[in-house]
């Protein structure tokens, strides 16, 4: 039953495809900036810390300048998986006309979550192209060709932290708002806006190895920022693990689909 | 599933959870995948339908009436997939398309152009599909200036008939419809008509839910009633609509016969009833235009009207009557001393306040001579002729000089029920003549 869902999830693309536009064309509609938005949100986030990382607390670690673009390299995937997230569990619940109302496959809902923020991940790409030819600190050959991999990891590991989220949701509305603070917590545990081998924060590897973020975020840091790859063995075990997560979580959402249009 | 069905119901329950807090019993079952009752007191659960089986055979058009809360909607639900039964067996063959919540996929805040194509697409059409029947769905929904606004422009009506032009044009198999057909304006309403009636000739299957009876009697080839979550009748559609008639009409008897008890009590605890015994006549009048006044009891007392009781041909008291019938308005009185002077009346008023008719025995040139004891009288109206509607009676007894001993303002109500849904308050004994070269043929009856 599972995996004729599954493949007809397939069939939906069409729909999510739409779903897409439709949810990028109706965010910023109205709007003066409109679509400028999409590029001026992390511009102005990036404004933000570096005001408070490279300039407060002014940070002379040399391998990691422009600290600028050090940390760019993260916030911008981090960004893409926290807004899904929050956005993806509650789709269900704000989508509910549709589940109740109409034959509607539910799983469309938290993946058009997760695609359209991936959207905005991508527009975020030019501006830290920019930043990067500004200072002068482009990635380097081999390591930019695992930026895709590192890419889908985190589209398959998001859709299954969405998938089980939105799912869970609809029957513990407390999920949202402890989401928002657990990512806040997880967000500083991520070595996103300091180098995971800062002195003093080394100590603390036994928190990151089971972080999956922990993974992606040095992944995407080793890709675009420092001189050479070596995260690549725990990436690809990340991704048969995400997987393997992202089948786990299809099965959860499907175990409890015929409870969608009863309780949201 | 028979061959030749299109949609087969078997043994279907359906329950519901009341809302409770116990959201880990749910997902413990969900989870489980098996009953909820399992995990809940049966006082957390509400039946919507309780072993309920009918099939449609395919290319018919169904009908699925019954009360509010009968279950119509939970039907129509499992029907088209969106919830499943708790047990029984739903089956369907063909592609459906649901009239149930119209634009339900609509976003606010993009054009109605962009919309029609994400609801067809949800709808399971394709782009292309979408595009070669666009204009067609345009003009259907009669929103050719409109399409390029944002939805969230819209009115309400246009909204439902842009929904409703998008699901008609899917080109389902089987078509359920829930009560939509009171979206637009009477155009508009006949357009849908007669877009049923294609799908009908083209040997589509239609399951219909509506309150609209004429609807199922003019257009579906069966009917089942569902009442409370019981199949209580299914088959024909007169036979089942005409059941269904007497059960409404008896529980509205029910409501008005509650409502009349209600009102008399409420009057008589508020303004206790003139004692007869008390015969002084006070020149009590009452307010000045009696007919602008509100519903209540008034008078001097000394003659006092005990009951009212409305009669049907058989003598049966009721409160609902069917146009054309005769009704009787039987008034008990009541005085302690002989009366000489005394004019019985009686007017009809409807539900908008305007009096459909009064007369009194005075008017009527009764002279009066004497009045003593308990004494009925009774005004036979022999032929209902009024539209349906609900009316309210006035009953007084009153000196000729028109100072009231007992006045009873609108404190009896009844119903009027046709099958004609003619218009106005009085219908007069009338017919139609043709000539022969204006050829009409009689629908029914």
């Amino acid at each position: 039953m599972m995996w004729l869902n599954l493949a007809k999830l397939f069939r939906y693309r069409g729909l999510i495809q739409s779903l897409v536009a439709r949810e990028l064309k109706a965010r910023y509609r109205g709007s003066v900036l409109g679509f400028f938005w999409s590029f001026v949100n992390p511009l102005m986030l990036l404004g933000i810390y570096t005001f408070v990382f490279a300039t407060v607390l002014k940070n002379d670690d040399k391998l990691t300048q422009p600290y600028a673009v050090f940390m760019f390299c993260g916030i911008l995937p981090w960004t893409w998986f926290s807004s899904s997230l929050l956005e993806s569990s509650g789709s269900l619940i704000s989508g509910g006309n549709l589940i109740k109302k109409v034959m509607f496959p539910a799983e469309v809902l938290p993946i058009v979550s997760v695609l359209s923020n991936m959207v905005h991940f991508a527009l975020g790409l030019p501006i830290l192209l920019a930043f990067m030819l500004r200072s002068g600190h482009l990635p380097h050959f081999p390591g930019i060709l695992w930026f895709p991999v590192i890419v889908l990891v985190q589209l398959i590991f998001t859709l299954a932290c969405a998938l089980m989220l939105s799912a869970l949701t609809v029957h513990f509305r407390d999920i949202r708002d402890l989401l928002a603070n657990l990512l806040t917590l997880w967000f500083f545990a991520t070595p996103i806006i300091y180098p995971y081998f800062r002195t003093g924060v080394q100590q603390y590897s036994w928190i990151f190895t089971p972080n999956p973020f922990f993974h992606l975020a040095v992944s995407y840091q080793e890709s675009l920022f420092f001189d050479a790859f070596g995260h690549g063995r725990s990436l690809l075990i990340l991704g048969v693990a995400s997987l393997a997560f992202f089948l786990a979580a299809y099965w959860l959402f499907d175990r409890l689909r015929d409870s969608f249009a009863e309780v949201v | 599933m028979t061959a030749g069905h299109a949609i087969e119901l078997t043994h279907v329950t359906k329950v519901y959870r009341r809302f409770s807090g116990k959201q880990f019993a749910t997902l413990k079952s969900a989870l489980l995948q098996r009953s909820i009752l399992r995990e809940l007191q049966p006082a957390e659960t509400f039946q919507a339908l309780n072993d309920v089986s009918f099939s449609v055979p395919k290319g018919s058009t169904f009908a699925v009436i019954g009360r509010n809360g009968s279950g119509k909607s939970t039907a129509l639900k499992l029907v088209a997939g969106i919830t499943k039964p708790t047990s029984g067996t739903v089956e369907v063959e063909g592609r459906i398309s649901a009239l149930i919540e119209l634009g339900a996929g609509f976003h606010p805040e993009i054009s109605g152009r962009e919309n029609v194509f994400i609801n067809g697409i949800m709808l399971g059409l394709t782009k292309r599909e979408i595009q070669n029947r666009f204009n067609e769905i345009v003009e259907f929904a009669e929103l050719t200036d409109f399409i390029d606004a944002p939805v969230k422009t819209y009115s309400s009506g246009m909204y439902m008939r842009l929904g409703f032009a998008v699901a008609i044009h899917v080109d389902p198999e089987v078509l359920l419809v829930d009560e939509v057909l009171a979206v637009g304006d009477e155009g508009f309403t006949h357009k849908c008509l007669d877009k049923f009636a294609e799908f009908k000739r083209r040997g589509k299957t239609i399951l219909l839910v509506t309150h609209s009876l004429g609807l199922v009697e003019r257009f579906c080839d069966d009917a089942v009633w569902l009442d409370h979550g019981h199949k209580l009748s299914d088959g024909d559609p007169k036979r089942v609509i005409g059941a269904y008639l007497i059960d409404v009409e008896s529980s509205e008897e029910g409501y008005l016969a509650k409502q009349d008890a209600k009102v008399q009590e409420e009057v008589s605890a508020l303004e206790p009833p003139p004692s007869p015994a008390a015969s002084t006549l006070t020149d009590d009048a009452g307010p000045q235009n009696m007919f602008q006044a509100d519903e209540g009891r008034w008078g001097s007392g000394g003659v006092a009207i005990m009951g009212v009781t409305l009669r049907d041909s058989s003598g049966e008291p009721g409160h609902v009557f069917h146009s054309g019938d005769q009704l009787a308005i039987e008034v008990g009185l009541r005085t302690d001393q002989p009366c000489k002077d005394f004019v019985f009346g009686v007017a009809m008023f409807n539900t908008e306040g305007t009096c459909v008719y009064g007369t009194n025995t005075d008017i009527e040139r009764y002279a009066a001579d004497e009045l003593s004891g308990e004494a009925t009288v009774t005004f036979v109206i022999e032929a209902l002729d009024l539209v349906e509607g609900t009316y309210k009676l006035d009953v007084a007894v009153h000196r000729k000089d028109g100072a009231p001993y007992d006045y009873h303002r609108l404190l009896y109500t009844f119903r009027v029920k046709s099958k004609t849904k003619d218009a106005g308050i009085y219908r007069p004994k009338h017919h139609w003549e043709f000539s022969p070269t204006a050829k009409l043929t009689r629908m029914d009856e």
